[in-house]
């Protein structure tokens, strides 16, 4: 039975909660192939790598030698024990003081690099200023951010992928755990969450994805 | 089916004392026996096992691979043995041992010498020394993870004449540690 769920696209097809066992969509990345540039030397830095757990990721980024740090931040900012009661009566609200009290603990300036992903776009709208205030904190100078962002023409329900990293130029998508999108930014607002950056390029890629590369 | 026994199924001490046979030679202690062992659940015979309901608190070591399936808080070491984190295991420790698999939940830094793999029920929050690292789909990681290759190790030199040896020893390197500093939490 299990042959002919496979070959009909049965349940065994699926992709979990989790996006367990969801099949790997290939894209080249322009952004990524210029963030691998600017971290090729020295070996030894610290890459900070805030999407889903991958070792494809981790493999990678260790294979040239740097020390890989992995910090999920949108499972840390959905988690249950963030939710508080919101200023009008039924509504709720992220505990933003708490969410930095516990996630995103580094000293400052500690890494070389970040990848950001398309994390802000999911992030609960209280957190997306202190998330990447606090990503700012933690970059060294002319440290590397890599980040994507949905274009408007995304709609409301697309997809959340993880992202897997190929190679120097290549990504894999995988679609993940279900998160909803919360919003679109435009280049103006990109420009302005992340006005203390000196340096910010835009890249256009494929499916709805505009790809950034930062440089503190 | 009714196959005659052989010289080497004899049972290795009985009861009764018998008359020695000197075509035969004694059996030495290391020679292998023709006896078939059932195949059994290894947790049960070659790993230490802690079940689901024991909690530890304190220094946990051994020299012999553990299944841990219980609740820990302090420390485990390992080093030259096998450590598997059972679904139901609670770890809250600084982990040291060869092989670490986790299926549970660690809070403490991971000392694989070997290898770090982290199945997809694992949750984990600390950081990862190993030289090589698995992570399945679906696991939880928070941490850092620092990949450290074991060094050749340096030819040893065979006994040689005095003068000899201390020159090679003038010109041997020793290898360098991988002296990464991590980035303290705070």
């Amino acid at each position: 039975m299990g042959f002919f769920r496979n070959i009909f696209g049965g349940s065994a097809q699926q992709p979990s909660a989790l996006g367990e066992g969801a099949p790997r969509i290939p894209r080249r990345s322009t952004g990524f192939n210029q963030f691998t540039r600017a971290i090729l030397r020295p070996d030894g830095q610290r890459i900070l790598d805030l999407g889903s757990t991958s070792s494809s990721n981790i493999n990678f980024i260790t294979g040239l030698g740097h020390r890989a740090y992995n910090e999920d931040v949108l499972m840390a900012a959905n988690a249950s024990r963030l939710v508080i009661p919101g200023p009008e009566e039924g509504t709720t609200t992220v505990d933003v003081d708490r969410f930095l009290a516990e996630d995103l603990q580094y000293d400052p300036e500690s890494f070389d690099a970040v990848l950001l992903w398309d994390v802000c776009d999911y992030l609960p709208e209280p957190l997306v200023k202190p998330v990447v205030e606090r990503i700012y904190q933690i970059t060294k100078p002319h440290g590397a951010l890599l980040a994507f962002f949905h274009t408007k023409d995304a709609g409301a329900e697309a997809p959340f992928y993880r992202f897997h990293i190929k190679a120097e130029d290549t990504l894999e998508l995988q679609q993940g755990p279900h998160f909803q999108l919360q919003r679109v930014f435009q280049n103006r607002h990109v420009e302005n969450l992340f006005h203390d950056f000196t340096s910010i390029k835009f890249f256009l890629g494929k499916e709805s994805i505009r790809e950034v590369l930062l440089v503190r | 089916m009714w196959k005659s026994r052989r010289e080497d199924e004899k049972p290795l001490a009985t009861s009764t004392p018998q008359p020695p046979a000197p075509a035969v030679p004694a059996p030495s202690a290391y020679q292998p026996r023709n006896v078939e062992i059932p195949k059994v659940d290894n947790h049960r015979t070659d790993v230490a096992n802690i079940g689901k309901s024991v909690i530890i608190k304190g220094e946990l070591s051994g020299s012999e691979d553990l299944f841990l399936d219980g609740e820990v808080e302090g420390n485990i070491d390992l080093r030259n043995f096998n450590l598997v984190i059972g679904p139901n295991g609670r770890v809250r420790a600084n982990v040291d041992a060869k092989e670490v698999v986790i299926h549970g939940k660690v809070d403490g830094n991971i000392t694989g010498i070997d290898k770090v793999e982290l199945k997809k029920s694992s949750v984990l929050n600390g950081d990862i020394i190993t030289q090589r690292i698995v992570i399945e789909d679906g696991a939880f990681f928070k941490g850092s993870i620092d990949i450290r290759k074991t060094e050749p190790k340096p030819k040893v030199e065979v006994a040689r004449p005095v003068a000899q040896a201390t020159a090679a020893t003038s010109t041997f390197n020793a290898p360098v540690a991988s002296t990464s500093p991590s980035v303290e939490k705070k």
